[in-house]
């Protein structure tokens, strides 16, 4: 397939507000059931190893328009909640069996308890993750917490969930995640042939996709991409960060890029890609989740960085690792998590004279003259910087 | 029992205002806030440690067997914003690259410490050598203390409230904390104090929290009389201050919940309303529940919006916000660290949407209330997020009605009183036209 039809099959998803692929896929057989997911991140393979599909909800982006969601919000609180709540009320949710709340801030904790308020013949459950890191401690929790989780699935799916189904579905996420390492290493090499408005898009789909073939369409639009080639610009390059959960609308992606900059390396969808490497397929599958979790997890604003040294490390090797001469902290507005970690972040960025910018935006801004400008001019600065 | 007057421009106030009422044991209450402060500020000098921690679920029981000097962040910035210092603190954080957006708590904490680190009383306030991040109910204290960590090279140490996503406590939980406790949080605080940890020291002060815990509990249950002897709100303020700081624990709170109690019991005698700053409300005109924490800039212009109607707060959530004792909950020196770790899992801002409904409809009916009113703050999302959801739930499951205000705690640029004045007033109208209702139909 040709890139531009892969990009326009991952756009038709991204814009299918009512999820005709999630009602599709539970239309091919019978008893099928779907099972959303907010970001940042929750075990999927549980979910997956219990035959459900995983569907991320990562808010209505800025083609909802959003009317009753804002009857249970007030306007200093960020719009994931209220766009995801218009989702939930008009009915276009109604094809999921069941909701999964992660622990990533107080918005989304308190819309678990809405959402067992408003819609009470699902199952809904609040994922809480350790922030202590030690196997006894934080891991025996979060074994205990994974189990009670695995086995609440396993009854909304009417079958047990062994161990092995667990390990079958931990090895199709390895592959998943592999596979969008490979995209990332391929953007961040060539970013000319793998815009980030197009990766964006390919990563999105596996918000709705089956893993399986998410993972197939990540390579097919990898090989696709390489075999066409396209004009190299003298772009800045950059690593964003503080997107991970209100995303931000893709012409602000375009924006960013059509003003001069490459986006080398990002947090949009960190529940692709917060366990850092395979999880082991030996011994017990519940222990290897929580170890890859303790140990090798992504680290973002809603972590607990144990030592005052950890923060802002893993932004820092991003930079070096992918090769990057700045920072764009894009963080939505009012997000507490985002915008309190930036000035901590930058903090350490300035110790490693490592450039960076910063503003904030919505899932519906319009406006996006304000961010190319200053995408723009920091685009022109590292260039002024690099030439020196 | 007396009640005395006290001229608040000794408090530092911008301008004369008329004196203010006090009891007895919100003089003591002050007296006693003034000495930990002090003792802070002297810390150095009489080489006490000093540890910060929050208030919702805070270990002053396990911080005191340490002998730790206790500062609570978030009691400095109230105070701050009590004596009107905050706007300046929270302005020269957002300058200093903070933004505008977030919990004005932490900038008027890190605002202080850019303006030299002066508590409220005047006093300098010192380095903490621990910083114990009780982590109850609120995903910002985290960020917070990361943030005091950057700037000062303090000690860290985390312990991490699992919430009550489906409304219960349950044993993983339960275990989670306790080992916590046992396995970071005890060896730390021995290490930073150089004190070994003693168990039976940590019982002796939970039996003294538990007569404050039974003393403030028949204090706010005195609500439910007619005329109630107290607010549930705004004079919670002076009642909870003590046991949900630096005090519970100690015989000095013993002692205050023990005047305290007395001072009620005989206002309750005598058919008296509670005591406000401007005076005693003369006729309980309306009984109030009030959703989320207050102001503190604009402290009393906003009680006495209630006080001049005659609208008493007869039961809140946020005099909850440090142990919902009122549903049963104790420290157990029997069970010490289970004890501790059911207290943090139990405060209000970690119970689910639903669990907050709940108790909001209770305290409606029991309290005999005409209604609900939320304070809404722009800094919290922990309190905030979800509020309009609460509003309609309880309008749908009592028939009495709600209203919405909306404020900050202590950034004054988003106090606008004339606001609120008449969002309140209507408020009042609408209670008085369901009561006209009611009595129509009987
Ligand atoms: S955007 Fe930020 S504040 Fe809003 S729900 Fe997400 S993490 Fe929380
Ligand atoms: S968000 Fe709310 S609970 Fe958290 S620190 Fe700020 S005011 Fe306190």
């Amino acid at each position: 397939m040709a890139v531009a039809d892969i990009v326009a099959r991952c756009g038709n998803l991204f814009e299918d507000l009512s999820f005709s692929a999630v009602r599709d896929w539970k239309a091919a057989a019978p008893g099928r059931k779907a099972v959303g997911y907010m970001p940042i991140y929750v075990p999927r393979e549980l979910i997956h190893a219990a035959g459900m599909l995983p569907v991320g909800i990562f808010g209505g982006g800025d083609q909802l328009e959003v009317i009753q969601g804002d009857a249970y919000y007030q306007s200093y609180i960020c719009r994931i909640p209220r766009s995801t709540i218009e989702l939930g009320l008009t009915g276009r949710l109604d094809l999921l069996d069941g909701m999964l709340f992660p622990s990533i801030c107080d918005v989304i904790r308190n819309l678990s308890g809405m959402w067992q308020i408003l819609f009470k013949d699902k199952y809904v459950r609040y994922f809480d993750v350790p922030q202590n890191y030690q196997d006894s401690v934080g891991g025996a929790f979060y074994v205990n917490e994974l189990r009670v989780l695995r086995d609440e699935l396993a009854k909304l799916a009417g079958r047990a969930v062994s161990d092995d189904d667990l390990r079958k579905s931990i090895a199709v996420y390895n592959d998943n995640r592999r596979a969008i390492d490979e995209l990332y290493d391929y953007r961040a090499k060539k970013p000319w042939q793998a815009p980030t408005a197009e990766v964006y898009l390919v990563l999105r789909a596996g918000l709705v996709l089956p893993v399986e073939e998410h993972s197939k369409l990540v390579r097919e639009y990898l090989a696709a991409a390489d075999a066409e080639p396209r004009a190299r610009r003298d772009n800045a390059r950059v690593v964003l960060t503080g997107a991970f959960c209100e995303q931000p609308p893709l012409n602000l992606i375009k924006s960013i890029e059509m003003a001069g900059c490459y986006i080398v390396d990002d947090d949009f969808m960190l529940c692709f890609r917060w366990l850092l490497g395979d999880v082991p397929l030996e011994g017990d599958p519940l222990e290897n989740l929580s170890k890859a979790f303790l140990h090798h997890s992504a680290s973002t604003a809603s972590k607990y960085d144990v030592h005052k040294e950890d923060k802002g490390k893993p932004l820092v090797q991003s930079v070096k690792h992918y090769g990057a001469e700045g920072v764009i902290f894009a963080a939505p507005s009012f997000c507490d998590p985002a915008l309190l970690e930036r000035p901590m972040l930058q903090g350490v960025l300035k110790k490693h004279g490592i450039p960076y910018t910063a503003f904030k935006y919505a899932e519906n801004t319009g406006q996006m003259a304000p961010i190319r400008e200053q995408a723009g001019t920091f685009a022109d600065s590292i260039k002024l910087w690099s030439a020196v | 029992m007396s009640t005395q007057t006290v001229n608040t421009a000794a408090l530092g106030g911008a301008k004369p205002k008329a004196p203010v009422q006090k009891e007895d044991a919100m003089l003591l209450q002050k007296e006693m806030i003034n000495r930990n402060y002090h003792e802070l500020a002297t810390a150095r000098q009489t080489g006490r440690k000093v540890s910060a921690t929050f208030v919702p679920g805070n270990l002053n029981e396990l911080l005191m067997c340490f002998d730790f000097a206790r500062s609570l962040p978030e009691t400095n910035a109230l105070q701050n914003g009590l004596r009107k210092k905050s706007g300046k603190m929270i302005m020269d954080a957002e300058r200093d690259g903070h933004s505008e957006d977030v919990c004005t708590y932490v900038k008027a904490d890190l605002g202080m410490m850019l303006q030299g680190q002066v508590g409220p009383t005047g006093e300098p306030l010192p380095t903490p050598d621990v910083l114990l991040l009780s982590y109850t109910g609120c995903f910002t204290f985290m960020k917070w203390f990361e943030l005091i960590r950057q700037k000062y090279d303090c000690e860290t140490v985390m312990l991490h409230v699992p919430y009550q996503g489906d409304g219960h406590i349950n044993k993983n939980m339960r275990d989670y904390v306790v080992k916590q406790i046992n396995e970071n949080v005890i060896p730390t605080l021995e290490r930073v104090s150089g004190v070994k940890f003693d168990i039976d020291r940590l019982r002796g002060y939970m039996r003294e929290s538990v007569k404050s815990e039974e003393n403030l509990v028949n204090v706010l249950q005195s609500a439910k009389h007619r005329p109630s002897p107290i607010d549930g709100y705004f004079g919670a303020v002076y009642y909870i201050g003590p046991i949900f700081t630096a005090f519970r624990g100690m015989p000095e709170a013993t002692q205050f919940y023990d005047v305290l109690w007395q001072e009620v019991q005989e206002r309750m005698r005598l058919g008296k309303g509670p005591v406000t700053p401007e005076g005693e409300i003369a006729e309980e005109q309306y009984r109030l529940v009030v959703e989320g924490p207050p102001n503190w800039t604009s402290f009393r212009e906003f009680w006495k919006m209630f006080s001049d109607e005659g609208a008493v707060v007869v039961a809140s959530t946020y005099a909850k916000v440090g142990g919902v004792y009122d549903f049963g909950f104790r420290h157990d020196p029997e069970h010490p660290i289970e004890s501790l770790a059911e207290y943090c899992l139990g405060c209000y801002t970690n119970l689910n949407f639903p669990q907050r409904i709940d108790m909001i409809c209770k305290y409606l009916d029991e309290y005999q209330a005409d209604g609900l009113l939320i304070n809404s703050i722009k800094s919290c999302n922990s309190f905030s997020a979800g509020q309009l959801l609460i509003l309609r739930e309880v309008e749908k499951r009592t028939g009495k009605p709600a209203a919405f205000i909306e404020t900050d705690l202590v950034d004054p640029r988003y106090f606008s009183a004339a606001n609120v004045k008449n969002r309140l007033e209507s408020y009042f109208q609408m209670v008085k036209a369901k009561r006209v209702a009611a009595a129509a139909a009987h």
